[in-house]
């Protein structure tokens, strides 16, 4: 047969900002909790933990997904950027730098959702109107801000873009 | 960690799968995108013994014409289905309901398979599935078979697929000429399940006089209801407004929506009404020619 026998317990194998990792996890382990617990990168937040509020959102090659709602053994062999992998030293990503400038969170639980979802929204639309990036924030819940203040910061990112 | 426990196992073939699914028994779920199971998992309102995950399959998530319909691999996912030429240019309804469907981080790993397999009853895809005639494909140890969507959603959150039956593939045939389509639906905020849905098809004779009609409602049942009654109420008459709103009441008032906490059973009836009046009007103006947004 093309399979082993069902496991609950497996290897994970896969690249998170760049890195190669391994662990060995519990078949029902979420990524969310691999990258918090068994990798220590505590920066991806879980809220929910059933895939509404959108705190965990990380992208899987390239592409927002929910931490919460998938599997540690179904991200092997792929790759994950979270909140960690988008400065690069101290230089600060765009949205992390315009969401800096716009004062765009208060107490900061849903903040590495929105950055990383907003990170995708701009590689893939560099100039998005205000309509677009509400569009794309509205799987983050943020229970704070009002979401003004975010969508100025994911604008004010663009602009940084543009200019860099 | 919230699931409770379970084994896994990902295997690379369609056999493999059912093999898997033969191995565990009943207790069995297969994972495709897991953005409805893995939820019910977390909550525990499911205690699988072993997930047989079919993402590893190569080739579940293929999109192809074959003659002038449309064959979607299982693993086709709702984003792909919102942003991928070579669905919208035959099927334009699949890629304007895919952005109805939950939130962007969810449509990237959700899966038009696992929605079809899933049926919750209010999810757009079963309904969509009914309103274009749509056929899929369940492969299981005796071998492959196809089911009409008709006959594939049962009840509750329930199909005809056997517990060692995986879902393949999702066939839509072509438009018929001078055929018009719609959906919308009414959600308490952008991105959540809908209170209600609707959805309409039409199609027009050269004169402009209707000649097939239906329409399909979600969450004001156990499953998506397809009505092709004004199909035989318009039969031979031109799509006014007043004729179109006239079935669509009729439509509405054919069902048995249920209270609770969101919405009344009158409120859910009133929301079907206009949902299908709107469609049926748009569907009617598409088939007429006029052209989507």
């Amino acid at each position: 047969m093309s399979a082993p026998d069902p496991a609950y317990e497996l290897d994970v194998e896969l690249s998170v900002n760049g890195e190669a990792r391994r662990a060995r996890v519990e078949a029902r382990r979420s990524l969310a909790e691999l990258l918090r617990d068994d990798l220590g990168l505590t920066g991806t937040h879980l809220g929910c933990e059933h895939g509404v509020c959108g705190s965990c959102t990380v992208l899987l090659d390239g592409e927002p997904v929910r931490s919460c709602l998938t599997l540690a053994v179904q991200a092997t062999g792929r790759a994950v950027t979270t909140v960690e992998g988008l400065a690069v030293g101290d230089d600060l990503h765009p949205v992390q730098q315009g969401c800096l400038e716009c004062h765009s969170f208060q107490c900061g639980f849903c903040t590495p959702g929105v950055l990383v979802t907003a990170a995708a929204l701009l590689d893939e639309v560099p100039d998005p109107d205000e309509a677009t990036i509400r569009e794309a924030l509205s799987g983050n819940l943020c229970r704070c801000t009002g979401y003004e203040s975010i969508v100025e910061g994911v604008l004010r990112a663009a602009e940084l873009r543009r200019e860099a | 960690m919230k699931p409770p426990p379970f084994a896994y196992v990902a295997p690379d073939t369609v056999e493999g799968v059912v093999g898997a699914l033969v191995d565990a028994g009943e207790d069995a779920k297969i994972l495709a995108g897991g953005q409805s199971l893995l939820p019910l998992l977390a909550l525990r309102l499911g205690r699988p013994s072993v997930l047989v995950d079919m993402g590893r399959v190569p080739g579940l998530d293929t999109v192809r014409l074959d003659g002038d319909a449309l064959v979607l691999g299982a693993l086709t996912t709702h984003a792909r289905l919102g942003r991928d030429p070579e669905v919208a240019g035959p099927m334009p309804l699949l890629a304007e309901v895919a952005p109805l469907v939950a939130h962007a981080a969810v449509r990237n790993r959700g899966t038009l398979g696992g929605s079809l397999a899933h049926n919750d009853p209010a999810a757009e895809w079963p309904a969509v599935a009914l309103l274009l005639g749509a056929s899929v494909t369940a492969v299981g140890p005796a071998g492959s078979r196809t089911i009409a969507a008709g006959d594939l959603f049962e009840s509750y959150l329930t199909t005809a697929l056997a517990p060692d039956e995986v879902l393949t593939e999702v066939r839509v045939p072509g438009v018929p000429p001078r055929t018009g389509d719609a959906f919308d639906e009414v959600s308490r905020r952008h991105g959540d399940f809908a209170l209600v849905g609707a959805g309409a098809r039409v199609t027009l004779d050269a004169a402009g006089v209707v000649v097939a009609a239906a329409v399909v409602f979600i969450g004001v049942d156990g499953t998506a209801v397809l009505d092709e009654q004004p199909g035989l109420d318009l039969a031979g008459r031109a799509p006014t407004p007043e004729a179109l709103d006239e079935v669509a009441r009729a439509a509405a008032d054919r069902l048995d929506p249920h209270d609770d906490l969101h919405a009344t059973a009158a409120y859910r009836r009133r929301l079907a009404a206009t949902l299908a009046c709107r469609t049926l009007v748009t569907a009617a103006g598409r088939a007429a020619g006029e052209a989507r947004p």
